[in-house]
């Protein structure tokens, strides 16, 4: 094609001219491209150096092991205990730094995601709608989301009128209370778990439901009927979803046998199997019912964008409307760090976690879960209400409840004959796989004995012209 | 035990993300049902067809452009055929071919739009929306090159056509068409048997065959009921007579049948422009008409296939050189008016993706 055909669209030329950043890199001038061989070379020699420590078991334990952050905290402990300190000092010391530090961490995995997190999945979602995403504001388009951040808490805050003033002011931040506060039990390395609650199941359970009542304040107090839908909407969903998760946790804790979070993570490693593969249904049910929690597509009728324009924030302006948005993005890697923890081996990655920090390996699996919830959301148009509630109390509550069952019977063979091994583990996971997809066969077909769901044949092709008569022959 | 429910009244619009522009519906809920509606237009009104009586027709040819913003072409079309019609001009051969080029490939285009922004209306996050802009944008390049507007294109004139597309036109057309089908399939792959889009729209906003005919509805939603009618074989204009071309006609009048038929219409128009770019010939692209043309006094209804339906000029001439009364029939005003039927009694969400197969235009409704 000549120069004059040349797609006149900026974004077709920005496709057209864009190159992947290896062309990039391979284009660069030759010394920096020796400057960066021999950085990698070297980066290359520390990773066996430390490799040889990690083997010599040198590092084990000391406060220098990054491997389990617990160490460092364990050790200064430790100088704190040792010290010649008051005892009562020492031990608000020993108490409040480690409180302290945890909480920070905490606090900053949230809000560093918030700074990086809406950057990722525009962009991400920008790749499977075959366009470019913010690239614009400094590097990659990465300080997007502080431009956008600066935009927001500029704009005025408009109260609607009628609106009840407090409860409409505390929404915003109470959201984040569950999205901040679930974190606490989840195990980042043997070591380090910020409260390593006996009771972790029933803390993540009870947090999750937190959310709800930020959405009803939100939803009543904005006075607005957009509102109060999307608010009904996510009260009547979150209710429904909460049941298919605590009975997949019901599970996870049968095999298991306990509900500490860092002792399911233990029992997967040693057995070195995740629990998706053992409890595949749960797994899926707790997913889906995720999304449904956390009001991401296909379940996001709460806030369903062409229906009820905003759902429960419709009324909120500026950043308060930013923090919801922000917490939507929190929420979504809690549940996958939940999703880690529970079905996928959390820190563990069978032994690979002597050698790679865990927490770096949970927030790989993070990762990808947040990429699941990307694909499903760039992928898949949204469920109508009746649909989701449906599919909750028809569906997934009870085949979950009959596949509990049946894992409770293993369990307690499990239990009883002692033969945790892998050829029964195995066996465990064939069964339970074939009576979940069985069962999910034979159910679906009970449901839906009515409904026609063989895919609708094509349409009819004619050249000839006609009112009604000629209806009625088209459709012989 | 027994609940009491109260109703209450929602206002969809003027400015909502579905309703296809500055449209109201004012609805009355009870909880997620919608009890009453009322379709409230006139946001966009902009005095066309009165402002349309103190110009000459060929300076009414841009308010064509802007009625029906998506589908520009035919809208032109329509017009220029009218005022052929009646002030008797003749339109080159070579002519007749580019309006059913440029008018097919605006079908293509507008039916893109169309079915996007309908699995965006059943929530898929705008995914499909831009993946039907990819050819769009493509169709749109043409336009461009050929006339320099994108959307107004002004492009068809009476007694012919504005332009003749320059020589790069017919290669990059070429490479269109041939990639069109592959396109299209790529859709059906993705759309078609997708669990979740089926049960949004399968059995949702049935129109039955009576009920469409007695609505007068035109167009995809009319075929979508089953009805065998498009203009395009049923009363030819232009040279539709000599392509040949089936017409698609839905089997149950649900939003997933209207869907269907915008869809597999899109491999009928690639193939009407396959036969055009055959048989084109050389010639003139324009007969030269007086500048201000003066139509004996007399009056006309003209009605082409736009790709919402019928869209019809009523032109009365009393012998000036501008109208002395200019009325469009708009197709999406009257394929709306059914809206109120297929609403009441239905769920929010139900409502508002059957408002999004009906393909509604507010510049068209509003004139």
């Amino acid at each position: 094609m000549s120069e004059n055909t040349r797609s006149a669209t900026p974004m077709s030329r920005q496709i057209a001219e864009h190159h992947s950043l290896l062309d990039r890199t391979l284009a660069l001038p030759r010394p920096i491209l020796v400057m960066l061989s021999v950085l990698l070379v070297g980066f290359a020699m520390s990773q066996i150096a430390i490799g040889y420590l990690v083997i010599s078991g040198q590092l084990d334990g000391k406060w220098y092991d990054i491997r389990d952050l617990g160490n460092a905290m364990i050790s200064l402990d430790g100088v704190i205990q040792n010290s010649e300190m008051d005892s009562r000092i020492a031990s608000t010391l020993a108490y409040l730094i480690p409180t302290l530090a945890g909480a920070t961490g905490i606090v900053s995995i949230v809000g560093g995601w918030l700074l990086i997190g809406p950057w990722v999945e525009r962009r991400l979602i920008a790749k499977f709608q075959i366009r470019q995403g913010p690239n614009r504001t400094g590097p990659f388009g990465l300080l997007q989301t502080l431009a956008d951040a600066l935009k927001l808490m500029q704009k005025e805050i408009i109260i609607p009128s009628g609106a009840d003033r407090f409860l409409y002011f505390v929404p915003p931040v109470a959201v984040f209370i569950p999205a901040i506060l679930g974190w606490a039990p989840i195990p980042w390395s043997p070591k380090m778990s910020y409260a390593d609650l006996d009771v972790g199941v029933l803390f993540v359970i009870a947090i999750s439901s937190l959310g709800v009542l930020a959405v009803f304040m939100a939803g009543w107090a904005s006075n607005n009927h957009y509102s109060l839908l999307g608010a009904m909407r996510t009260i009547a969903m979150m209710i429904s979803y909460e049941i298919p998760i605590s009975v997949s946790l019901l599970a996870v804790v049968l095999l298991t046998g306990s509900t500490k979070l860092s002792e399911i993570v233990l029992w997967q490693s040693e057995h070195g199997v995740w629990l998706v593969m053992l409890i595949p249904f749960a797994a899926l049910a707790f997913l889906f019912a995720s999304t449904a929690e956390i009001n991401r597509t296909p379940n996001d009728i709460g806030e369903a964008e062409s229906e009820i324009v905003a759902g429960f924030y419709t009324e909120y302006s500026g950043m308060k409307a930013g923090l919801f948005m922000g917490v939507e993005l929190a929420n979504a890697i809690l549940v996958g760090a939940l999703m880690s923890t529970f079905f996928l081996g959390g820190y563990t990655m069978f032994g690979l976690e002597t050698w790679i920090p865990g927490y770096l390996i949970l927030a790989t699996k993070i990762g990808l879960v947040y990429f699941l919830f990307v694909w499903i959301r760039a992928t898949l148009p949204r469920f109508r209400l009746d649909q989701l509630m449906g599919f909750a109390w028809k569906f997934l509550i009870p085949v979950s409840i009959a596949l509990m069952f049946l894992t409770a019977i293993e369990s307690s063979i499990l239990v009883r004959w002692d033969v945790p091994n892998f050829l029964s583990l195995g066996l465990i996971g064939l069964v339970n796989i074939t009576s979940a997809a069985g069962l999910t066969f034979v159910w679906l077909r009970v449901l839906f004995r009515d409904t026609d769901l063989s895919t609708p044949p094509a349409p009819i092709l004619t050249r000839e012209m006609g009112g009604l008569q000629a209806a009625k022959v088209l459709r012989g | 035990m027994t609940t009491s429910t109260e109703p209450y009244i929602l206002n969809i619009g003027p400015q909502h993300p579905s309703t296809h522009g500055v449209f109201r519906l004012r609805v009355v809920m009870d909880g997620e049902k919608i009890k009453d509606l009322d379709m409230i237009v006139g946001y966009l009104h902009r005095s066309m067809e009165k402002l349309a009586e103190e110009r000459t027709f060929t300076q009414n040819i841009p308010f064509t452009d802007r009625a029906d913003y998506l589908a520009a072409m035919t809208g032109n079309l329509g017009l220029a055929i009218a005022v052929e019609r009646l002030a008797g001009v003749e339109v080159p051969e070579r002519a007749e071919y580019l309006r059913v080029i440029f008018s097919e490939l605006q079908r293509i285009a507008s039916h893109a739009m169309a079915n996007g922004t309908l699995i965006s209306d059943a929530g898929a996050w705008q995914t499909p929306l831009l993946y039907m802009f990819r050819e769009r944008e493509k169709i749109l390049d043409l336009f461009e090159m050929t006339c320099g507007a994108r959307l107004t294109t002004n492009y068809m004139r009476i007694g012919g056509v504005a332009f003749d597309p320059p020589v790069e036109f017919w290669p990059a057309l070429q490479e269109l068409v041939d990639e069109l089908p592959d396109r299209i399939d790529e859709y059906h792959e993705l759309l078609v048997s997708n669990e979740v889009f089926l049960a949004r729209t399968r059995g949702v906003g049935v129109i039955s065959p009576e009920d469409a005919i007695n609505a007068s509805l035109t167009g995809p939603a009319l075929r979508g009921s089953g009805i065998p009618w498009d203009l395009r074989k049923a009363d030819p204009y232009s040279v539709y007579d000599r392509m040949e071309f089936d017409v698609v006609v839905g089997r149950s009048g649900d939003v997933y049948d209207r869907f269907m038929v915008r869809m597999s219409e899109l491999y009928q128009s690639v193939k009407i422009i396959k036969q055009a770019m055959s048989q084109i010939p050389a010639g003139a692209h324009k007969t030269d008409i007086p500048l201000a043309l003066r139509p004996d006094e007399g009056e006309i209804y003209s009605r082409i296939e736009s790709p919402r339906g019928e869209i019809g000029f009523f032109l009365v001439s009393d012998g000036g050189p501008s109208p002395y009364r200019f009325h469009i029939r708009a197709p999406s005003l009257i394929n709306l008016s059914l809206l109120h039927e297929l609403g009441r009694d239905a769920a929010l969400s139900d409502a508002i993706v059957t408002l999004g197969s009906l393909d509604i235009v507010v510049g068209e409704i509003d004139r």
